[in-house]
């Protein structure tokens, strides 16, 4: 490139120009735009109204008042917000209330997530005594957004004696807790991934009475039982509604509460000071048991390999599934034209899946399909057609031809195994 | 053909029952999962399988209990209750005195509290370990219980838990035999006399039939008419999604290959 300064007499002779329609972009482009607010000689703040937006498309001036135009762009806006949440720092807490998060997949799950905003609710229901929410995260995790979720404080307990299934040891260290904070509430899920388990024994230990399946409380004026809440938990198999005091120790359902979206907070570490109890063990963990993946119901399936009109070579598919280690799923066609049997059909008209990982091969994406896959986290998908719907959904899509894709997958994953067979 | 060397004792396993609650009906009937107890208990070799229930006997609960002894047993244990007692130290002392190897019971009952406590207050109360969502008992050997322990999602973990000790059984369990009308009517119910201490807690509680939750609403919290607008116009979308186009079909299939992993689906 060369140094030389080129002129451009036509962007020039717009710039002199108010009255031309593009007068205001290039005045913007040339970084002499006409600011639409500075402050006057007497210390107001003066506004040229005719100097605010720009002119759209149609030659009609426009007004942007979402802030996009003066950021970089649709990235940029939303960390701003993420950066402009106010922070809420609690310096002395009046008292603590304690969460134990599943943390399944080592992320907070949206059950934790209500849960903390449950926490919260309890905490800063009194602005002049303001308590803190402490989350005890026990094992390893991958979560980087305490903060935004709503945690004060936050206990990381380590150590390998709490890895796995081992529910004596983590009651064991949460005692140890207990006994260091005096946590005015301990908040556990109530779900089948560890918390109502570990709830249950927690409270036992603690002597306490909890309150299992609990989905909504309330301020109690009349302060009845002394903590100032009552609590409504689910009761005989879902068919009762129990109102009681609520007590230290509460086991909550998902949606007890409303997330925490408004402000951070500080997430401050804590360091447990003596180290945890030495636990006997009677209860001994021997890993996860292989289950045939085509046994796992499709709705509570965590890995879905899903065929639809696309799939031509359907032993490769069932041989990609097998490999794979996924559940196999279907669209309505491929289930109408006989490929694959009518209790596999994902969708509203067939089984609303839950899946971890959903791969959609050859489906467009019906919309009654993509209901069907709402709750999915991650969606892969692979098609040829590069502008149905499916691809916008999916959070990686690989266009190309589902037989070959699904063959060099089924490679990759082979050629991992060998290698893994050697090392060991 | 020689003949087996029985040395080992027989496994002696309790299995606490309790009146379940069809969900349509509200009739007693079979618990389910206590019916799976069950089920678990008959499938294991060489044990000696009781049955034991707290509480009142009326019309309803008699049934009930009928049902299981329709599973195959002569008799059932009734630790007699009045209606909203505590069960648990009748039951903790019946079993101490009893020490089997094994209790069974249900997660949670389908009727009063229903809060699935009782095999972790039994537990801390005889000082045995416990288990939950137990789906199959593997083998018993040397005074140690190998379980397989139910996971969401339809994983299942391998457990060693010494004995003796207390395992609740999951609803993915194998469904339980259906319950024959003879052996029911025939099969006895003794009753045992047991302490009574009332649940005062439960007495001071309000029940009612459970109300439907609400729904929770999508609310968007945006700053602006024109995020708000977006929100409400904008058609659902993962947004941001990465699209691999023209890409070898090895390429393609690294980067899911990629996402699989850090998922951790792959085995």
């Amino acid at each position: 490139m060369s140094e030389i300064k080129r002129r451009d007499p036509r962007t020039e002779w717009i710039a002199r120009n108010r009255l031309h329609p593009q007068h205001l972009e290039v005045l913007a482009e040339l970084g002499q735009g006409v600011a639409s607010e500075w402050m006057g000689s007497a210390g107001i703040v003066r506004r040229n109204p005719h100097a605010v937006g720009f002119m759209g498309p149609n030659g009609i001036k426009r007004i942007d008042r979402s802030g996009v135009q003066q950021g970089a762009g649709g990235g940029g806006a939303a960390k701003s917000t993420a950066q402009s949440k106010p922070l809420v720092e609690i310096e002395a807490p009046a008292f603590l209330v304690a969460v134990v998060p599943d943390l399944s997949g080592g992320r907070l799950s949206s059950h934790d997530r209500d849960l903390l905003g449950l926490a919260r609710q309890l905490a800063d229901a009194d602005p002049e005594r303001r308590g803190a929410v402490m989350a005890v995260v026990v094992g390893a995790h991958k979560e980087d957004s305490y903060a935004d979720a709503g945690v004060d404080r936050l206990l990381h307990l380590e150590s390998p004696e709490l890895d796995g299934y081992a529910p004596e040891a983590r009651v064991g260290a949460l005692v140890a807790v207990e006994e260091a904070w005096e946590p005015r509430h301990w908040l556990l899920p109530d779900s089948k991934l560890g918390g109502a388990d570990l709830g249950r024994r927690l409270a036992v230990r603690l002597g306490e009475r909890p309150a299992t399946g609990v989905w909504q409380i309330e301020a109690d004026a009349r302060g009845e039982g002394g903590s100032g809440w009552r609590c409504t938990a689910r009761g005989a198999a879902n068919t009762l509604d129990i109102q009681r005091p609520l007590p230290r120790v509460v086991l909550a359902l998902a949606e007890c509460a409303e997330p925490v979206s408004e402000t951070r907070h500080a997430a401050q570490p804590l360091v447990l000071a003596q180290p945890l109890p030495a636990q006997l063990s009677r209860i001994e963990d021997l890993g996860p048991v292989a289950v045939d993946p085509a046994g796992v119901a499709l709705a509570e399936a965590e890995f879905i390999l899903s065929a639809g009109n696309g799939v031509r070579d359907w032993d490769g598919f069932h041989r990609a599934a097998k490999m794979l280690g996924a559940t196999e799923g279907a669209s309505r066609v491929a289930v109408d034209d006989g490929f694959m049997p009518r209790d596999r059909q994902v969708g509203a008209t067939g089984i609303w899946v839950t899946a971890r990982v959903y791969v959609a091969v050859g489906i467009s994406g019906a919309i009654q399909h993509l209901q069907g896959i709402q709750s999915c986290d991650k969606v892969v998908a692979i098609n040829m057609d590069s502008g149905c719907d499916m691809i916008k959904r999916a959070d990686l899509a690989v266009i190309g031809d589902s037989a070959q894709v699904l063959e060099a997958l089924v490679a990759l994953v082979e050629q991992e195994r060998e290698e893994k067979r050697h090392a060991a | 053909m020689r003949p087996e060397i029985r040395d080992t004792p027989s496994l002696e396993v309790t299995v606490l029952v309790s009146v379940g609650r069809h969900p349509l009906t509200g009739r007693g009937r079979r618990a389910d999962q206590d019916a799976r107890g069950v089920e678990l208990a008959r499938g294991l070799p060489e044990a000696e399988v009781q049955l034991l229930h707290a509480g009142t006997l009326n019309e309803g609960s008699e049934t009930a209990l009928r049902g299981y002894l329709g599973m195959g047993f002569d008799a059932l244990t009734l630790l007699e209750q009045p209606e909203g007692a505590d069960i648990l130290p009748a039951l903790a002392e019946t079993l101490d005195e009893a020490s089997p190897q094994l209790v069974i019971t249900g997660e949670c009952a389908e009727r009063g509290e229903g809060s699935g406590l009782l095999p972790y207050l039994l537990a801390e109360r005889l000082g045995w370990p416990t288990v939950s969502g137990v789906v199959a008992v593997e083998g018993i050997a040397a005074g140690v219980a190998t379980l397989l322990q139910a996971l969401p999602r339809g994983q299942r973990r391998r457990l060693e838990v010494r004995l003796p000790a207390i395992v609740s059984v999951d609803g993915a369990a194998p469904a339980p035999r259906q319950s024959a009308y003879g052996p029911a009517r025939r099969g006895q119910l003794a009753f045992v006399p047991g302490a009574v201490s009332l649940d005062d807690d439960w007495a001071g509680w309000q029940v009612q039939r459970a109300r439907k939750r609400p729904k929770r609403l999508k609310i968007v919290k945006a700053a602006s008419a024109r995020d708000r607008f977006k929100a409400a116009a904008a058609k659902a979308e993962g947004g941001g999604g990465q699209v691999l186009e023209d890409v070898t079909p090895e390429q393609g299939a690294a980067a899911i290959f990629k996402l699989l992993k850090d998922e951790g689906v792959l085995r």
